[in-house]
């Protein structure tokens, strides 16, 4: 090395924030750094952050675009509640996200944005770079736009193409400064921009100048280390819970010997889905743009009902939408995955934040008795499992299952320990071949005959001679299926068809409770993409040196048969959830437990010190001690949680 | 994985191809064959009776094995029609079954797909899975019982009602200007659309046998009489003593005349561009409007379709309106599938598709930790 090595300092983890104009490439930026640390091997969590608007007005608060990433040597849990690290694009980015800071967290901006007009969109009177607004805060002013114009201009770009590699400037300025390995970037920018020479040349080339300038320049001192982190053998990926679950699904596919027919219509943040399992027609996939979510519904409960997987990916409004189709297959008894990715609502809400507060719309959203199972994936990477259970349900029950990701998961992404196929449970569709009532000459085909175990009815696909028969959506007779008015008749289905559900619980495990002292007073029941605040909030209750249980919940209709008992257990119940406390309400209503509620509906997940303080009331309400969380009721603090 | 550039033209094969046929020598089905042991539950005297009693003694025509025979409905009086068929069937939600059909037609190419629907089922609620149907062109015959009334719900005005019409609902008269459904068909690029009568057994049955053949959507209008909230809607083109002029028959291939000895004649109009009824003595012999259902432009199928009356129906083209081949949505997207599943005939061993998941999960880039 010609220059003299920089003070290298160790850490065990940072969060780093990009942000800019929405059509700066904040996403592709925070992204292409995101696998650079997986593949350094660092335990990682994502929070992607972005307008509904496609390009917002440029340069104004609405159209700023974030993608923040916590990486540590270490296990961790959430995005992280507080950036160490802001890197503002423009005037916007900056004030947008100022507030989310800790006072001496470092700030990188491109001064070249902070112009007059961009500070009066941003709404500055003065330019904050030249008074002491930054006072309190490492900040790095550095021209990058004009640094990439200057490093690209071999290649001839006009300014405005040069000036777009200003995200890759960047991206090799942080990489430089985490010490993150570069080839990752180098040989996706060479993939993705293989067919326009010079735009290729010109990321490069700025990723590298940024990589360098970092290298070089005395305004950077100090280069940091973030070893990577222990984590149980195997094979990791990073994956995003849209990908994970698209897999997931293809999985259920081939676990099931099912060809998956995905029926849906495009909506945020869920039309990822789709669009990963259009690729994967080589697994017998098929998807369907359907004209609206009902015929989406529609055409995968068809496609069930001709012997296919049935699945339906949506948000909340295209549940709305398809609920008379799910009480449809409740009523045929037909398997169907409902996937809805949960966003703000109500009506069109917030398209691209997070929120879990389509609970009681997926438990009761129905006209009559309408029970439908539920499955919620906790971590981007637990959407695979999550859909290869609501497969599992689906098939084996006869019965729509609803399973409940949201746009945290959806986007956000983490390192998957990637499964074994064998590691998949084999689902057998056990279709009906022979007639099943009766005998000889009298032999008929009953389809609503039950499995003794499962109650689950037999599933006869069109084309196996001799049992034709004829659902729909009018009640059933037990038994034979013809249409029937009876009112016993109905009483006894309508609770058949409950007790169908209930017995779900018989092949789902037991929930699992994390209390490492057995001395909890307290438990913390979650659900969902909470998974990760919650742990993290408990972590820093128990560094404090106080007791706290957790607890997760997979399955959320039916409950793990041993909730009620878990429940009753801990003096209190803490229910952290992202809406105004849906699961709550379920868990008063069955267990008559006074479930306590910790309820944000903010868009974005939880904060963990925000957690911890409110779990540190409880556990001091509960023992009757006064609480103090000190450091780990910070959100800076910087040790191993 | 790059789709074939020939595609070839799926719509010059049958509408049941690929449907297994009864094998060689075995017993003609008969009506009775597809006949359920349903109680019919229609009105005494509704159309609907006549429709199924054609259905029951088509569906033998067809030589296809029962169980690939899947009839969907909606909801209405005409939609309980798959209970009484001894096929596979469901009876749906309001207005979705074209939407389930296409899943059902989608998935399988061995199952002959027949929805049968009504004017409230078809044109209101699931006005929207209509036309998608009929621009997709997915393979299947759409059974539209057009009665102009709502039935099941007791006596509202229907999307196909005439303008005035006093009903309980519109005591003052109802307001909205109905649809003509084999215009709104033409006007979402069906490829087949014909019309014809309950009452009718011979038509009715040559125009089913025509749409079975037909691959792609065929929608068939039936107009039904309801006779208890809309009796005599179609009296004019029923009646011995009207009907000669009421019903402009459309035979491909043939000229168009009507009424008594054929006094009344179709020709080109030249100022609007569209189609209207002349004396036949008036005009040449070569003006007259020679039928061509399998003309590419739907111009002139929808000028016919405008001569039908919106108001009391005093006349009505009957027949095939439109018949083209266009690839089907269905036959293509398993195309599309095949061709990227390893083995063309789709049946690789389930040992090679758990190696090629593993290759999928653990595909992107990837570290292992021992």
């Amino acid at each position: 090395m010609t220059q003299p090595a920089k003070q290298v300092k160790q850490l065990d983890r940072v969060i780093i924030r990009f942000a800019g104009d929405s059509g700066d490439g904040m996403q592709l930026t925070g992204d292409r750094f995101t696998q650079e640390t997986a593949a350094f091997g660092n335990d990682l969590v994502t929070l992607p952050n972005f307008p509904a608007e496609i390009r917002a007005p440029q340069g104004t608060l609405p159209g700023v675009s974030s993608f923040q990433v916590h990486f540590a040597d270490h296990d961790i849990l959430t995005a992280g509640d507080a950036p160490d690290v802001l890197v503002a694009m423009n005037p916007a980015a900056l004030r947008a996200n100022l507030g989310d800071l800790h006072k001496g967290a470092t700030i990188i901006v491109d001064t070249h944005d902070f112009t007059a007009r961009n500070l009066t969109k941003a709404g500055y009177t003065e330019n904050p770079l030249d008074n002491d607004t930054l006072a309190e805060y490492a900040l790095h002013t550095v021209d990058l736009t004009g640094m990439t114009v200057e490093a690209v201009k071999e290649f001839g770009l006009s300014r405005k193409d040069a000036s777009r590699a200003k995200n890759m400037f960047a991206l090799g300025l942080l990489s430089w400064m985490y010490g993150r390995p570069t080839e990752p970037t180098t040989s996706f920018l060479a993939k993705r921009f293989a067919k326009v020479p010079d735009i290729r040349d010109a990321n490069v080339t700025a990723f590298k100048a940024g990589w360098n300038f970092g290298e070089t320049t005395e305004a950077f001192a100090v280069q940091y280390e973030i070893k990577p982190a222990v984590m149980p053998p195997g094979t990791y990926r990073n994956i995003t819970g849209n990908l994970a679950l698209a897999y997931g699904l293809v999985a259920g596919g081939v676990q099931s010997g099912l060809p998956v027919f995905l029926g849906t219509y495009p909506i945020t943040p869920a039309s990822d889905i789709l669009h990963e399992l259009s690729k994967h027609k080589s697994f017998g996939v098929t998807t369907f743009q359907a004209e609206d979510e009902i015929a989406g519904v529609g055409a995968a409960i068809g496609a069930s009902y001709a012997g296919h997987l049935g699945v339906t990916s949506t948000s909340g409004p295209g549940v709305a939408l398809k609920s008379e189709a799910i009480g449809l297959a409740v009523m045929t008894e037909l398997p169907l995955v409902v996937i809805d990715v949960q966003r703000g609502g109500p009506s069109t809400g917030l398209p691209t934040k997070t929120e879990q507060a389509d609970l009681l719309q997926a438990m009761f959203g129905r006209n009559g008795e309408a029970p439908v199972p539920i499955v919620a994936p906790q971590s981007p990477g637990d959407c695979f499992a999550a859909a290869v259970e609501a497969t599992r349900i689906a098939v084996t029950y006869r019965t729509p299952v609803l399973l409940l990701s949201d746009g945290y998961l959806a986007n956000g992404s983490e390192p998957w320990r990637v499964p074994t196929v064998d590691e998949l449970p084999v689902i057998d569709p056990a279709f009906a071949t022979e007639k099943n009532h009766g005998s000889g000459e009298e032999a008929e085909f009953w389809p609503y005959l039950r499995d003794d175990e499962t109650l689950a009815r037999p599933w006869a696909i069109p084309g196996t001679p001799g049992l034709e028969h004829r659902i729909g959506g009018l009640e059933k007779g037990d038994g034979h299926g013809n249409i029937s008015y009876d009112p016993a008749n109905h009483d006894f289905m309508v609770r058949t068809r409950q007790a169908k559900v209930d017995r779900i619980a018989d092949s789902i495990p037991l929930v699992e409770v994390d209390d490492p002292s057995g001395e909890a007073k307290v438990l913390v029941l979650g659900w969902g993409s909470t998974y990760g605040p919650i742990g993290a909030g408990v972590r820093r209750v128990r560094k404090a040196g106080y007791h706290v249980a957790q607890a997760h919940l997979r399955h959320l209709n039916p409950f793990p048969s041993n909730l009620g008992e878990v429940l009753k257990g801990y003096d209190k119940v803490l229910v952290p959830e992202m809406n105004l406390g849906q699961l709550s309400l379920l868990l008063r209503a069955k267990y008559l437990v006074d479930a306590v509620g910790y309820n944000h509906v903010r868009g974005l997940p939880l904060k963990a010190t925000e957690l911890a303080h409110a779990i540190g009331e409880l556990v001091g309400q509960a023992e009757g001690i006064d609480i103090d969380l000190g450091v780990w009721g910070e959100p800076t603090q910087k040790e191993h949680i | 994985m790059s789709i074939p550039a020939d595609l070839g033209l799926p719509g010059l094969r049958s509408g049941t191809e690929g449907v297994p046929t009864l094998p060689e020598g075995a017993q003609p089905q008969t009506g009775k064959d597809f006949t359920s042991d349903q109680e019919v539950r229609w009105c005494p005297g509704c159309g609907d009776y006549a429709v199924l009693k054609a259905v029951q003694s088509f569906l033998p025509d067809l030589g296809l094995r029962r169980e690939n025979i899947v009839f969907v409905s909606g909801i209405g009086c005409s939609s309980r029609f798959p209970y009484y068929l001894d096929t596979y069937g469901m009876h749906s939600i309001h207005g979705r079954a074209p939407s389930i059909a296409t899943g059902i037609a989608t998935a399988r190419e061995d199952l002959s797909v027949w929805v049968v629907t009504g004017d409230g089922d078809a044109l209101s609620i699931g006005g929207n899975h209509l036309i998608h149907a009929l621009r997709r062109n997915v393979n299947m015959t759409i059974l539209l019982f057009n009665n102009r009334i709502y039935g099941l719900t007791k006596g509202q005005y229907s999307p196909t009602s005439e303008t005035g019409k006093i009903t309980k609902s519109t005591p003052m008269g109802s307001l909205d200007h109905p649809f003509n459904p084999v215009s709104l068909a033409l006007g979402a690029e069906a490829s087949f659309v014909a019309r014809t009568i309950d009452s009718d057994r011979k038509h009715l049955t040559s125009v089913l046998a025509a749409a079975a053949a037909h691959r792609g959507t065929s929608l068939v209008e039936i107009y039904q009489n309801c006779p208890i909230f809309n009796d005599g809607a179609f009296d004019a083109i029923k009646s011995p003593d009207t009907k000669a002029d009421a019903i402009i028959p459309l035979v491909h291939g043939q000229p168009v005349t009507f009424g008594a000895e054929g006094a009344k004649a179709l020709v080109r109009d030249e100022q609007t561009g569209g189609v209207k009824v002349v004396a036949t003595a008036d005009v040449a012999a070569a003006d007259i409007l020679v039928h061509d259902a399998h003309n590419e432009d739907p111009t002139v199928a929808f000028g016919i379709s405008r001569l039908t009356d919106s108001g009391y129906l005093n006349t009505s083209p009957i027949g095939i309106f439109r018949q083209v081949e266009r690839p089907t949505y269905d036959d293509q997207a398993r195309e599309q599938v095949a061709a990227a599943t390893p083995d063309a005939s789709g049946n690789d061993d389930t040992a090679d598709r758990a190696a090629r998941l593993a290759a999928l999960i653990g595909g992107g880039d990837t570290w292992t930790i021992i």
